[in-house]
Formats: C-alpha cells, sequence, structure tokens
C-alpha cells in the first residue's frame, strides 16, 4: 500500500465512530498494541518533550527504508503516536519527507497537532520527517 | 440569600454547550468568567464615549479620566488600602511583580542580599526575582512546604538574616488551593524590617481581603481572575515603598516635565502608570468588583466552601483518587491524580464531556516536583459552580477509570 491509501484505510476506520468516546477507546486500543520502544532507548536522548504528556521517537535506516519506534507516558498521546507510525515507518525518506499528512485533520485530531497542545506530538511528526529529510540527504551524498 | 441559579444567568458563557453538553466550567484558577454588566460596560464604553484619558480638555476625555479615577477608588475601598494613591494599574500579577522587582530591586537590592519566596509559587512569583538576582548577584531563599501542601514555617524567622529584603508569598497556592497564614508571615517579617509581597492572584475572589489589616507592602492581582476583564491588574503598595522606588517604564503619563537633559517623574500612582493605559479594563475590573461587592462577599466565601466540601467529598468517593493539597485550610481548587492514569489521558476524555478542569504544571513546577509529579488534574471551582456539576465531574472520572481500564 502506499503511504496515502494507509492514510485513508485510517480515515475510513474512523468514520464508524460517531461518537468521541469510541475514538478515544480506539486510540486507547492502538495505543496498547503500539510494539513498545526499547527500555533502553527510553530515555532523554530519545524524548521529545511536551509540556502535557513526553513522547520517545527512535529512528533507523534498514535497507533503504526508515523504521520508527515510539511511545508515550499518555495513552492517548501514543495511540495518535501509533497512527503517525503505521503512516510512516517503513517508508523511503523521501516518501517521507514529502508526506502530507492529511489524515489528521480529516480524523478529526488536528488540535492534538497544534503547537498550544504541547503534548509532544507536533515536535514529533516534525521530527519524523526531519529525519526522512536527513537520510534522503544522505542517500543523495552517497551517490555522489 | 444567596441564589446560584439566579448568579448563574448573569454569565452569559455559561450557557454554552462543548461537544452537545452543557458546560461546566472548572478552570476558573486559569480565568473566571464574566458576568454581563462587566460584558456591557466594556461595549457601551467603547461605543458611547470612548476616549483617552489625562490628555485632553473635551468632554469625552474627561469623563474618561473620571471614570478611570473612579476606578481607582473602587479597588482603594475592595481591598481597604489607606490611599487611592496606593493603588496602580498594571497589566495583571505578572506584571505588578515584575514591577516590584525591577523597581524595589533598584532601589535596595545589592550583592549578596537575600529574598525569601516558598515552594509553592507560581512561576510569575519566582521569575522575576530570578532575573533580580542575575541583574544583582543577590541570591533565592525557600521556605518548604509539607506533603499536606502548608508551609513549614517553624525555622521562618531563621531563615531572615540583617541581608533579607523582602519575603515574597503567595496568599493561596494555585497548584494545591492552600491558603498560607500570610498575616503572621508579615507580623514575624516586619519583626527583623523585612517587607513583604503578596500574590493576591488566587485569594482575592475567594474571600475579603484588607490589606491594611495584613499589613502588607505590596498586593498583587489579575483583574481577569476575579470576574473581570483580561489586560488589568493591580499593584498596591504602601505609600513609602512606592515614593522611594524608582518608575519601571518610562513614557507619557508617568513624567511631569521633559527636557532632553532631565525629566521629573509624575506624582504616584502616575509615576508607575506609563503609557496610554487599560481604562476600560480598568473600568471593567471595577464593575467586577462592585457585582461581587452587591453579591455578597461573605455570602461568596460561605457557598464557595461548602461547594468545596462537599467536592472533596464526592472525589474522594472515587477509588484511586490521590488530592495533592490537603490543607484543612484551602480554598475551590482542587488538585488531583487518577491511580496509573496520565492527567492528559484524563484531561482529554473529561473535556469531550463537556468539562473544562486544567491539566499539567499549573505554572508551579516545584510544587510538582516537590511530590515527583508531571502534572496534576485540576478543578478550580467558583461561585457559579453547582454541586448538580460536581456529581458530574464524579461520573466524568468513572469513565475515565473504566474507558482506560484501572
Ligand atoms: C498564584 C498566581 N500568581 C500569579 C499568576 C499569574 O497571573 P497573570 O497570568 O494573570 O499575570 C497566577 C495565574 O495563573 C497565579 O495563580
Amino acid at each position: 500500500m502506499t503511504l496515502n491509501e494507509i492514510q485513508d484505510e485510517i480515515i475510513e476506520d474512523f468514520e464508524f465512530f460517531d461518537e468521541w468516546m469510541d475514538k478515544y477507546n480506539y486510540l486507547i486500543e492502538l495505543g496498547n498494541k503500539l510494539e513498545p520502544i526499547d527500555p533502553k532507548y527510553k530515555n532523554n536522548g530519545y524524548l521529545i518533550e511536551g509540556c502535557q504528556s513526553k513522547v520517545w521517537l527512535r529512528t533507523e535506516l534498514d535497507q533503504g527504508k526508515v523504521r520508527f519506534t515510539a511511545d508515550s507516558d499518555a495513552i492517548i498521546t501514543k495511540g495518535i503516536v501509533a497512527l503517525l507510525v503505521k503512516v510512516l515507518s517503513g517508508r523511503k525518506p523521501e516518501e517521507i519527507k514529502d508526506a502530507d499528512l492529511y489524515f489528521i485533520d480529516r480524523i478529526g485530531l488536528k488540535e492534538n497537532l497544534s503547537p498550544t497542545r504541547s503534548n509532544g506530538l507536533l515536535a514529533m511528526m516534525k521530527q519524523m520527517k526531519l529525519y526522512g529529510l536527513a537520510y534522503y540527504a544522505k542517500q543523495g551524498e552517497s551517490k555522489k | 440569600m444567596f441564589d446560584v441559579e439566579k448568579i448563574r444567568k448573569d454569565f452569559p458563557v455559561l450557557q454554552q454547550k462543548i461537544y452537545g453538553n452543557p458546560l461546566i466550567y472548572l478552570d476558573n484558577g486559569a480565568t473566571s468568567q464574566k458576568p454581563r454588566v462587566v460584558i456591557e460596560k466594556i461595549s457601551s464604553f467603547y461605543s458611547q464615549s470612548n476616549s483617552s484619558i489625562h490628555r485632553g480638555v473635551h468632554f469625552f476625555s474627561e469623563q474618561a479620566t473620571a471614570k478611570y479615577e473612579s476606578a481607582r477608588i473602587t479597588v482603594k475601598e475592595f481591598i481597604n488600602a489607606k490611599h487611592v494613591h496606593e493603588v496602580v494599574f498594571t497589566a495583571g500579577t505578572t506584571a505588578s511583580i515584575n514591577n516590584v522587582a525591577f523597581s524595589f530591586g533598584e532601589k535596595y537590592i545589592k550583592a549578596g542580599d537575600e529574598i525569601i519566596l516558598t515552594e509553592m509559587e507560581h512561576h510569575a512569583n519566582i521569575v522575576p526575582w530570578q532575573m533580580l538576582c542575575d541583574r544583582k548577584g543577590c541570591k533565592l531563599k525557600i521556605i518548604p512546604f509539607d506533603d499536606n501542601g502548608e508551609l513549614i514555617l517553624e525555622d521562618l524567622e531563621k531563615m531572615f538574616t540583617p541581608k533579607t529584603r523582602i519575603l515574597a508569598v503567595t496568599h493561596v497556592s494555585n497548584a494545591l488551593g492552600t491558603i498560607n497564614p500570610v498575616k503572621e508571615m508579615i507580623k514575624k517579617a516586619h519583626a527583623y524590617n523585612v517587607p513583604v509581597l503578596i500574590d493576591g492572584a488566587q485569594s482575592i475572589q475567594h474571600g475579603v481581603v484588607d490589606v491594611r489589616d495584613l499589613d502588607c507592602d505590596f498586593f498583587v492581582f489579575s483583574g481577569h481572575k476575579i470576574y473581570g476583564p483580561t489586560g488589568i491588574g493591580v499593584l498596591y503598595g504602601k505609600e513609602k515603598w512606592l515614593e522611594e522606588m524608582p518608575p519601571y517604564q518610562g513614557g507619557g503619563d508617568m513624567v511631569r516635565n521633559v527636557t532632553f537633559e532631565k525629566t521629573t517623574y509624575n506624582d504616584l500612582p502616575f509615576k508607575f502608570e506609563a503609557g496610554t493605559t487599560n481604562y476600560v479594563g480598568a473600568m471593567g475590573l471595577a464593575t467586577a468588583l462592585n457585582y461581587l461587592t452587591e453579591t455578597g462577599r461573605e455570602e461568596i466565601k460561605e457557598y464557595e466552601s461548602e461547594l468545596t466540601g462537599y467536592a472533596h467529598r464526592k472525589l474522594g468517593q472515587v477509588e484511586g483518587l490521590k488530592f495533592f493539597g490537603t490543607s484543612t485550610n484551602k480554598i475551590c481548587i482542587l488538585s488531583f491524580l487518577l491511580d496509573g492514569i496520565h492527567q492528559y489521558d484524563a484531561g482529554m476524555i473529561i473535556d469531550k464531556l463537556g468539562i473544562a478542569v486544567r491539566t499539567g504544571t499549573h505554572c508551579a513546577q516545584p510544587v510538582m516536583d516537590h511530590f515527583g509529579i508531571d502534572g496534576t488534574l485540576r478543578a478550580s471551582l467558583a461561585f457559579y459552580n453547582t454541586k448538580d456539576e460536581i456529581d458530574r465531574l464524579y461520573e466524568a472520572l468513572l469513565k475515565v477509570k473504566q474507558m482506560l481500564g484501572s
């Protein structure tokens, strides 16, 4: 599936929910299922500090694809983290750097990625895209 | 008779619905809602008679000046200051504290001096003093609090030394709700010739404050937390200090005579009111204070105290709920956590049920550090809240527990 197909699938999943609590229940479930970050990386080096909740993000490049593992101390935040990981992990650097993450808005969670929320999510999303850009630039160099 | 249903009708915003639920506003510690009289005061002034103050001979300007100065008298009476010119209008608590930290610091503080604060201050009563310490090379001493959220005052007297210049303490903690025994603290400080600044941001809206009875040297508060508009606040200072302290900001209105060689400053309180002030805010604040006086400040206090007791008992029934700030002497602020549940998750769920509470550190990080936590949920009540709303919060917390499986 392409990155946008995954986004569309998420949007479709969320269309089932007309109640906020159902949405949150689903995010809680996703958060609980998210592959945990190795505890040894759950330290300040990988921490993206938000004032309200904390997020940890780790990245590796594996055969030309970027792999993200992430975690949060708040479970709903972690559910949104899981969605971002689902969309962006395992993608090529250029896909990540160019990604237009429209699904966030479409599933009604845009407010969670606003700078005033200070929950670490916006910073995490920016960080993921920066990694995409950095890996992309590195690949370009090694090809020269 | 105190009639909460009648009072609620005075606050237009309380009739709103959020996500289809009637709004339950429990974030009054952050800012309070405004009664219709305040909103109408501001709106009618702008639509019927706006003009700058102290600047013109024309009709509107004189009228505006008179209203602004009358607002000052209202504040003076509300806090029972001795002189009208001891009331300075500022932008809010933060601006008032910065003003004192700067002007008092310029006049009286030198390297090696000491400033006493407490462990439960809002950042607004920490950072301006730290900045002063950076400028002057003075240092902070901190009065600790115990696990109930009460200041530990046994050793207070030992903290005063010949180098102590000022004690700055919050009247009521915004994170814990504790009412501090400031009157006794002031008395002790004065015995060592140390003046005291009281941060009244969370106290003045919940009880009667008499600055002469307290004998505090400075008392500061914000309009927006006492049902007035935002962007207006008060710095009360005893005449002696305000006379001696240099001005904080320079500009129009605070001067008597300006030449490029020398400028002389205006009298109190104008010396501390540089530039065009928020005169509309001052009028709105005075309207809010009059509204409280008419409603009855003792009645408000009594009602809030009953509501607080009810809220503690009710929320105390939630299994795994832990309160932070368990002093018996507190106002209607309830800070708490649910065992094993992140406050941000809880806050998000509660929000969708139409209930506004605050989550996080409440700009009082040292308080969170004391308990080794990242933040709390905070329900801060006002006299327009009801027992029914507390019941709804209780149910919302049960829903949170059910969803987050603990
Ligand atoms: C105890 C205390 N001091 C100071 C402040 C700062 O008030 P303002 O932001 O209105 O200047 C607050 C407000 O949150 C407070 O609760």
